[in-house]
């Protein structure tokens, strides 16, 4: 296992953010590089479980990253990589506030959602695959995953739900 | 003269062409702006830094699972700060905006209440507490994780949370336009980042640029 750069880390996230249109998913895979391919922090089935474990808690999706620093460098690797989600909504955000009311008419902002969206899609059908590949290991495990899409997609049930039958599976070693 | 609440209105109706209401699902090629939207000026009630960190504190600890749902109820249905026009204007520039678009959207609501510190407050609620709660977990899991019981129950949610990805994923492609250049960018970067495992930086700078250039001389 390689020492940690906590600086390290945390520039790598303050750039990620700055270029994660979409939201926490679209960053995955580059986290996912970062920390398993690279670095040889974690295991992939590691990355896969913090993943998990953080969309079980309360709150936003994005706490992957907090869970995932505080794993490898405790408090002060938490603070790396979660400090750098405000930077963008701190400064960005607040400067587009005062540039909207200025100029009321400016198109471009159509034309960054229709051109960032399909990139986005792209992005977190890669962050799919690469959670697919940490944790499914044969046809059983695929089987489950092909079940959840149609669930969701079917009804409108809490995700929760379908976290803890996936829970339940595993124990009776189901997966 | 026009208040700025009316420019902004403007602005966002030109901008975004947001969908009236119905879902907040995202979609920029939905261009149903010629919708009469309601012109009633929107009172802005008074909100204390305080009521910021509990109203957010509660979104963010009853959102299991998205934020979003959750803020919408406490921020419209019960606090009344914003009306739904005003609460899908506000998501959908956070959703412009890099970084996680439920946080855009509490430093925007914070900001607009009560300044920087409104903001900041906002986000403490917001975030102070899943940050607790999730290192909690962390203990637990550096603690019992390694147990085979907890290896299966993790493996068997870790399936499934993958599949919930690849729905989002698949309801997200059902709003791209049939034309081949959306898909094409998409391709390019599910390729780039997913199969290639190119650093995301490389793949967003080179892509980015080039979809919103596209996209921009379509429209024009």
């Amino acid at each position: 296992m390689d020492r940690i750069d906590l600086s390290a880390l945390f520039l790598h996230f303050l750039a990620l953010w700055f270029v994660a249109v979409g939201g926490p998913s679209t960053i995955l895979p580059d986290i996912h590089r970062y920390v398993v391919e690279v670095h040889h922090l974690l295991t992939s089935a590691q990355f896969a479980e913090i993943y998990t474990l953080a969309q079980v808690a309360p709150g936003p999706n994005v706490m992957y990253v907090t869970l995932i620093g505080w794993h490898l460098a405790g408090w002060k690797g938490a603070a790396a990589t979660t400090i750098p989600l405000l930077v963008p909504a701190s400064t960005l955000t607040l400067l587009v506030g005062h540039f909207n009311e200025r100029h009321p008419n400016a198109p471009i902002g159509r034309a960054i959602r229709r051109g960032l969206t399909p990139i986005t899609i792209g992005l977190m059908l890669a962050s799919a695959t690469i959670l697919m590949r940490a944790v499914n290991h044969d046809w059983s495990g695929y089987l489950i995953t092909l079940i959840t899409v149609a669930v969701v997609l079917r009804t409108s049930w809490n995700p929760l739900w379908l976290l803890a039958a996936g829970a339940l599976a595993g124990m009776l070693g189901l997966v | 003269m026009l208040s700025v609440s009316k420019h902004s209105e403007i602005f966002f109706r030109n901008l975004l062409k947001i969908q009236r209401r119905k879902s907040l699902q995202f979609n920029p090629w939905n261009a149903s702006s010629q919708e009469t939207m309601e012109q009633t000026e929107s009172h802005k009630p008074r909100v204390s830094r305080l009521d910021l960190f509990l109203t957010f504190s509660r979104i963010s600890l009853s959102s299991f699972g998205g934020a979003i749902f959750w803020a919408r109820r406490q921020l419209i249905d019960r606090q009344r700060w914003l009306t739904e026009r005003e609460f899908v204007d506000v998501l959908t520039l956070g959703q412009l905006l890099p970084g996680p678009n439920v946080l855009n959207l509490t430093v925007m609501v914070g900001y607009r209440f009560a300044g920087w510190t409104g903001a900041a407050a906002a986000v403490a609620g917001f975030l102070g507490w899943p940050c607790l709660v999730v290192i909690g977990m962390g203990v637990l899991y550096q603690q019992y994780g390694a147990l085979p019981q907890v290896q299966q129950a993790l493996a068997g949610m870790s399936i499934v949370a993958a599949g919930l990805l690849l729905a989002t994923v698949i309801k997200l492609a059902m709003v791209l336009p049939r034309r081949w250049r959306p898909w094409l960018f998409g391709i390019l970067a599910f390729v780039g980042v997913g199969v290639m495992r190119w650093p995301l930086l490389w793949v967003m700078g080179g892509l980015a640029p080039w979809a919103v250039f596209a996209a921009w001389k379509e429209q024009a």
